[in-house]
């Protein structure tokens, strides 16, 4: 059976990694290449790239950035941030990128999916999703990094997704994003349950106890992560290990 | 030379940067004549197989690659043209690999597509040379060939299948060795030294 995956997940602005320590073997600590070699080497599954660049500029840098995150890197690696058609989806498939994630655009304008997906496979799309529970108890899609409440209910949003082609669900709880007080596992074992394609847990990793958790209790097939491993908290090698030695299965 | 198939089957950045990695040199062609001498030859492939094969007989590849006598690998889509039959479309392939390739059936546990790390086993072939038993190789797929004769490494998913095929001169991975980290550089490097 598959490994579960370890996903390192680094924020890009103006070509620049926003977040980061001092690793031992990085010259540069801002450049989103040489932090994602690190974590590669350091046994990374895949890498996530998102592009909080607001202005056009900044966009342009990224796309030149992906390109040398294609030379570099041999491992997948999906990229975000402010994808909005299918144009967008062909430039950064064109530098070089495995997949790229969909958000806000995709609730916007749901056929986005099926356009990209209808073009490149299924494979290429993940629909990322920002969860807030709302007033009345159910999880309700967001957008604008979890301030703007949408109409689109959670479990109602993924499975339209799915259907319309997309090959994973990147899901983060806005209420657990940063926290780093662990992954709301209920919610993880309900979607795992109810989705055909993989789900990436992300936000809210604190500890390894966590990701552990969200691996055998919220059946989760991948768990992103940032701030343990920018801050360094953990290696990904570390986590891997123990993950291992909990006979989780990890690629080692 | 290196020959990397370029027949409008995705892109093919992700094995062109692989091979720079590895210092080798390379072309991009759709020439019949070309593909049909060089001396190795790798097709790639991300999509639909009807897709790919069509376009690999509108080209007029599939001679050029059936008349070869010097190693071809086939990645992914590019080993599944290789095969006799996908049910991908109810698709007729070139038939050079001994088996069929199926869908994945879907089971509760089961996931589809087959995404992520997961190990190769069985492995008997210099393809694998210097490559553990169990090693982690990076696969996205949701049609698989079955076990047959030509068969030089399995993986489970919902059970076996074969992860990489060999008949004479040709040899196919359904994982992506371009993408399957240090691991897959090395099985290019043994494709590339054959």
């Amino acid at each position: 059976m598959v490994a579960k995956r370890i996903i390192p997940c680094l924020d890009v602005n103006d070509g620049r990694t926003v977040k980061g320590i001092n690793f031992v073997d990085i010259k540069e600590v801002g450049d989103p290449v040489e932090l994602g070699a690190h974590y590669a080497a350091d046994g990374a599954d895949e890498l996530v790239y998102l592009d909080i660049s607001a202005t056009f500029e900044g966009r342009r840098t990224f796309t030149s950035l992906v390109e040398r995150i294609a030379d570099r890197i041999n491992i997948p690696f999906t990229v975000g941030g402010g994808i909005s058609s299918l144009d967008d989806a062909a430039r950064l498939l064109d530098a070089g990128a495995d997949k790229i994630s969909v958000n806000s655009a995709a609730i916007a304008r749901p056929e986005l999916i099926s356009e990209i997906a209808g073009r490149y496979g299924n494979q290429f799309v993940v629909i990322a999703i920002d969860a807030r529970l709302a007033a009345d108890d159910r999880w309700m899609a967001t957008t604008h990094g979890g301030r703007k409440l949408t109409d689109r209910e959670l479990f109602e949003w993924a499975h339209e997704a799915q259907e319309r082609g997309a090959g994973e669900l990147l899901l983060t709880s806005m209420e657990h994003d940063g926290v780093r007080q662990g992954y709301p596992c209920d919610l993880f074992a309900q979607i795992t349950g109810a989705l055909k394609i993989p789900v990436i847990a992300s936000g809210g990793a604190g500890s390894i106890d966590d990701i552990a958790e969200v691996f055998e209790k919220g059946h989760a097939d991948a768990a992103l992560a940032a701030s343990i491993f920018h801050y360094g908290t953990y290696t990904v090698k570390e986590v891997k290990e123990e993950l291992n030695r909990r006979n989780i299965k990890v690629r080692i | 030379m290196i020959a990397i198939v370029d027949y409008g089957v995705g892109n093919l950045r992700s094995v062109e940067n692989a091979l720079k990695r590895l210092g080798a040199e390379y072309i991009l062609t759709s020439d019949p004549e070309t593909i049909r001498t060089a001396s190795k030859v790798i097709l790639p492939g991300v999509g639909n197989v009807a897709e790919a094969m069509a376009n690999l007989r509108e080209k007029g590849l599939v001679e050029a690659i059936r008349a070869r006598r010097k190693p071809l690998l086939g990645i992914c889509v590019g080993m599944q043209v290789l095969c006799r039959y996908s049910e991908e479309g109810d698709t007729q392939c070139i038939g050079l690999f001994d088996t069929d390739v199926l869908e994945f059936k879907p089971e509760a546990e089961l996931k589809i597509p087959h995404m992520g790390w997961n190990r190769i086993n069985n492995l008997s072939s210099k393809l694998f040379k210097n490559i553990d038993e169990g090693t982690y190789v990076y696969f996205v797929h949701s049609y698989r060939p079955q076990i047959c004769r030509d068969t030089i490494a399995t993986t489970d998913y919902g059970g076996l299948f074969s992860c990489a095929l060999k008949y004479e001169n040709f040899y196919g991975t359904q994982f992506h060795p371009e993408k399957s980290g240090d691991a897959g550089e090395a099985i290019l490097k043994n494709f590339l030294a054959l």
